[in-house]
């Protein structure tokens, strides 16, 4: 196999500046004459804000300027945006209150900004804001959902009632209801999906400039897709038109789904720039990243499975509560509804589905997508109803799967929830799963771990995700107010070097190795000649970014695309040159061939011919070989998989160690394994860390409890055995140019519900049946102490 | 981080003359705890007296009947000591559990100690120990030197300069950390020897404390068995998200086992 080829594991080109200290985040980034700005932040969760006094904020040593709220509005300039309307019962459509960037009014979370201080340096902007006096009147904090939608509870935002956003439903409950009442056995499940913190490794940046000469702005901001931020901001909060607008956001150190969002600091630091007339600076500290950037999941759940007399599945039915915080973030509405709902068929056959979903604010930081978005949420709920069912009807975890997947046979299939699946073996998967667990050998496992006074379980999460978000018609019919294809420009240089520029962002997804592995193997050139440009809107054309795990399926798909425009023109290139019919030239490992002859040409001096056209068909071809394209895909991708997770619990301390995870994944083609190992790696990390250690925790009053990692616990490698992973290429993506699926995601959507189920098979022999994410040493010995075993 | 005057003491009585002389003068060692505090604007000493070049108090010695460590000697140094290893494995096994690899090559036992925060795992072995507690001033013995959460028996400008450890029989060491930063949850530090037989327990009350109770069945019989059933009570201990009172009362029991049965080998 060529170094450069589709399917070679050719190792990550971008680590060397990674793991040399040379990557560029926007915090090296510094421009003349730099401002630093500090954000004034609320400390408490709800209050009514009297009054905001500056005065002897700004007479404090080197302060520049200071902004509250009152000013934002008084220059009449936007709210943040919200990317994704839903609508809700009878035709009804969500609320969507104002979230001002600085709140003027009141406060609604802490960590709510309520001025910014720009100052010569840092340290100054911090001493001035610790001078500023607000006159606060505290209003109860509503924290709990149960809290925000009881009867008087405190309201968040004006003509919200209930503080409830939207009430949405899926499916027909009628049919849903008569298929309950016919069946043979009925599984309940109620379930908490706890609030998880993103925490990328670097805290979100923003540095703004406005140049007076261009009357022109730029902001460097760690974001995942800077010309949706330029769009967003742009034409939602600043009136700024695009071709007044650069974003650039350079390397980026992991977002999680958390820099996708439209951020109140960025508007704020470009707004201020042009007030102050010299470049703002801001970088998050941690706690900053704990308060403001958007959290994850946080759903409370019911769900019921109806099964008949053989454990065939008859209906779902579903009602969840999902917490926006308090307001709504970029694209939050969209993630318990078409990120979730849609996704409750799971691998089964269920015929009938109803799912009602009620969105609820919170005086707490908002909620948006993290890694796998709704679907870890979807998959989570399925998986343990499945395990449950089969422990209350006796039939063997794995031979009720078996009875109710789709059938490969089956595909295309249409889910009652709206997905037409396209491929996926899901026998398959778990066979091999099975396999690399040793399922059969659990037994003896079991044994042994008994023997030493310790409890062990197995549990499995068969999943399926929607992935490769999406084709834009499909998506604006479901609320969304962006079209969501992808866009690639393919630059052969004269000398055949090759430059892309991709609307795909990289933030730890390796896609400069990936991308230009694509390119070589397409192109027949070597994948050094290749470089992948990304993440600045001056230079890449157009772009959605990248999150959904979309951006081989979609991004790499443009780049395809563009690509066979590229070849396309050399084979007229070639024609003339080689003075064949453009209907008789194949193009083949970088080289053009007159079909059954040995007259051929390579790519490198077709592209010198673009460019120095003497012997050119100039009548009918611009010289040039330079081509740009826009992928819309067809339909989403389905990446789905198998994960067992084995584990072993300390009876005496709750101490639950994870003995085992092995994962078999269906990714459609792979493009380059070892990045795909990698990714998968990661994300069950997350999704191990959300069952066993990670969530986010609120007092009573709003107070954020989980505020660091001194309590946020995060994952470690010694909390991690090594992990045993696979993929299964067998049934490759139907409707994209390369058969790919996607695998940014998938790891974190099986993992938790695979853990969890562990968990509770190890715990079933004490009784216990049930228990909530994250299962903390706490959490198991109180289960146990409880229990009957 | 607040603006504040630095120094680097060149001796130990530079050291406390310096701080003395100052309005708010906080020693520092490796500052893992300090540091953090300050970059969170926390505190806001008028002087930071840096005891970084005082080489004199980093160091091991071990004679026939004691460990010294050197105030200054980091954990890391500890843990991967031979002599500490042969003379007090609990004690080398202790300083290798706290914190991470690079707060265990920064922090030191004076600064720990000096410290005493409530979840720290050295009050455990300076207590299970019966250590004495060298300063520029005096000796304090071990079991008087932590008086509360955070306090401690030194005074004003009182430094911390070794603590000496008397070689016990058996000692072992148990910690149930803290998911998230490692702290002890609950830490039991057991040992007997030339200071009796003793059972320091950590992270599970405000401070550092002797189980009386297991140090009474321990002398009766130095086995697992003769602390399990015995249950500490939980009306004084610690409860925060990662563990209830109820809990660490029964991690304390389960910590003092296992430590007993290390001390066996």
């Amino acid at each position: 196999m060529p170094d450069g080829a589709i399917g070679a594991p050719i190792k990550r080109r971008e680590d060397l500046r990674f793991l040399t200290g040379e990557g560029r985040y926007v915090d090296d980034f510094s421009r003349p004459g730099q401002t630093h700005a500090c954000f004034v932040r609320s400390s408490v969760a709800h209050a009514a804000i009297n009054g905001v006094d500056v005065s002897k904020a700004a007479a404090a040593p080197g302060v520049v300027q200071i902004l509250t709220g009152a000013d934002w509005a008084a220059d009449g300039v936007g709210g943040l945006p919200c990317g994704w309307q839903v609508i809700g019962k009878n035709d009804t459509p969500m609320h969507e209150p104002p979230h001002p960037p600085l709140v003027a009014d009141k406060v609604r979370h802490v960590g709510d900004n309520i001025a910014v201080v720009i100052a010569e340096t840092l340290a100054q902007a911090r001493d001035a804001a610790e001078l500023i006096e607000i006159d606060l009147s505290p209003l109860p904090a509503v924290v709990t959902m149960a809290q925000a939608t009881a009867a008087g509870a405190a309201l968040l935002h004006d003509g919200v009632d209930n503080n409830v956003c939207y009430d949405w439903e899926l499916g027909d409950k009628t049919i849903v209801d008569a298929e309950f009442a016919k069946a043979a056995h009925v599984t309940t499940l109620e379930l908490t999906n706890n609030r998880l913190v993103a925490n990328p490794i670097e805290p979100r940046a923003a540095l703004a400039e406005y140049d007076r000469a261009d009357d022109r702005y730029t902001l460097y901001t760690t974001s995942q897709n800077p010309h949706v931020i330029r769009l967003l901001m742009g034409a939602f909060v600043l009136s700024i038109p695009e071709h007044k607008l650069r974003i650039v956001a350079p390397d980026v150190g992991g977002g999680f789904g958390s820099k996708i969002y439209h951020y109140a600091e960025e508007a704020v630091l470009t707004w201020a720039s042009k007030k102050v007339r010299r470049p703002i600076k801001w970088t998050a500290d941690r706690s900053d990243s704990f308060m403001t950037d958007a959290q994850g999941r946080d759903h409370v759940t019911t769900g019921e499975l109806a099964l008949d007399a053989d454990g065939r599945f008859l209906a779902l039915r579903v009602q969840t509560d999902a917490n926006m915080g308090a307001y709504l973030s970029t694209f939050a509405p969209a993630i318990p509804t078409y990120l979730y709902a849609t996704l409750l068929a799971g691998l089964y056959k269920t015929p009938v589905i109803y799912c009602n979903v009620r969105a609820i604010f919170t005086n707490t930081v908002p909620v948006d997508a993290y890694r796998g978005a709704g679907r870890p949420e979807a998959c989570y709920l399925i998986e343990r109803l499945v395990e449950q069912a089969a422990r209350e009807t006796g039939i063997d975890k794995t031979e009720i799967r078996r009875r109710n997947f789709i059938a490969a046979s089956e595909m295309p299939y249409q889910t009652p929830v709206a997905l037409e699946y396209d491929s996926g073996d899901f026998i398959r998967n778990l066979e091999d799963g099975l396999k690399a667990a040793d399922y059969d050998g659990f037994a003896k496992r079991r044994a042994a771990s008994e023997k030493n006074g310790k409890l062990r379980g197995i549990g499995l999460a068969t999943y399926i995700e929607a992935c490769g978000i999406a084709p834009s018609a499909v998506a604006g019919a479901l609320g969304a107010r962006a079209g969501l294809y992808e866009s690639a420009e393919v630059r052969i240089h004269p000398t055949g070097s090759v430059t892309v520029f991709t609307g795909s962002h990289q933030h730890g997804q390796g896609h400069e190795t990936t991308f230009a592995q694509l390119v070589a193997d397409r192109l027949g050139v070597a994948v050094e000649s290749v470089e992948i440009v990304h993440g600045d809107t001056d230079r890449v054309q157009f772009g959605m970014g990248t999150y959904g795990s979309r951006s081989i399926a979609v991004g790499g798909s443009a780049i395809v695309k563009a690509m066979d425009k590229i070849v396309d023109k050399g084979k007229k290139i070639a024609a003339h040159l080689l003075e064949a019919s453009v209907d008789d030239i194949e193009f083949d490992a970088g080289t053009f061939r007159v079909s059954g002859t040995d007259k051929e040409i390579g790519l490198g001096d077709i592209a010198l011919t673009a460019y120095v056209p003497h012997n050119y068909p100039i009548e009918e071809l611009e010289p040039g070989l330079d081509e740009t394209a826009f992928y819309d895909p067809k339909n989403f991708t389905f990446p789905n998989g198998c994960h067992i997770a084995e584990v072993e619990i300390d009876r005496d301390t709750g101490e639950v160690t994870l003995a085992s995870f092995n994962a078999i994944d269906d990714f459609g083609k792979i493009i380059n394994p070892m990045i795909v190992e990698g990714q998968v790696h990661g994300g069950l990390v997350q999704g191990i860390g959300q069952a066993l250690m990670e969530n986010c925790v609120y007092d009573e009053a709003g107070q954020l409890v989980t505020g660091s990692f001194n309590d946020y616990c995060m994952p470690r490698a010694d909390n991690l055995p090594s992990f045993t992973v696979g993929t299964n290429e067998g049934a490759p993506c139907t409707h994209n140019p390369l058969g790919v699926k996607g695998c940014g995601e998938a790891g974190t959507i099986g993992a938790g519900a695979a853990v969890i189920n562990a968990v509770i098979d190890a715990l079933g022999g004490a009784g216990i049946h049930d228990i909530d994410m994250p299962a903390t040493p706490h959490r198991v010995w109180q289960a146990l102490q409880h229990s009957n075993g | 981080m607040y603006d504040f005057n630095y120094k680097r003491a060149s001796s130990v009585d530079d050291a406390t003359a310096s701080v003395a002389a100052v309005e708010e003068g906080k020693f520092v060692a490796g500052g893992m705890t300090l540091i953090p505090t300050l970059k969170q604007r926390l505190a806001k000493p008028s002087d930071l007296v840096d005891l970084g070049d005082l080489k004199d108090l980093v160091g091991i010695t071990v004679d026939g009947s004691s460990v010294t460590v050197g105030a200054m000697t980091p954990h890391a140094v500890v843990a991967a000591s031979a002599d500490v290893k042969k003379a007090i494995p609990a004690l080398a096994k202790l300083a290798g559990l706290i914190g991470d690899p690079m707060v265990r090559n920064r922090g030191t036992i004076g600064g720990s100690i000096s410290n005493n925060d409530p979840a720290a795992d050295y009050p455990a072995a300076v207590v299970g120990l019966g250590a004495t507690v060298h300063t520029n001033k005096r000796e304090i013995a071990g079991d008087d030197f932590f008086t509360g959460m955070f306090e401690t028996a030194l005074e004003e400008s009182e430094l911390v300069t070794k603590v000496v450890f008397p070689i016990p029989e058996k000692a072992g060491y148990m910690k149930f950390p803290n998911p998230a930063s490692r702290y002890a949850v609950v830490g039991a530090f057991v040992s007997t020897g030339p200071q009796g037989v003793r059972v320091a327990i950590t992270g599970a009350g405000p401070s550092v404390f002797r189980q009386a109770d297991m140090e009474t069945a321990l002398a009766g019989s130095f086995a697992p068995e003769a602390v399990e059933n015995i249950k500490q009570a939980d009306g004084d201990l610690n409860t925060d998200i990662h563990a209830s009172a109820e809990y660490r009362a029964h991690l304390v029991t389960v910590m003092a086992k296992r430590a007993v049965a290390e001390a066996n080998g």
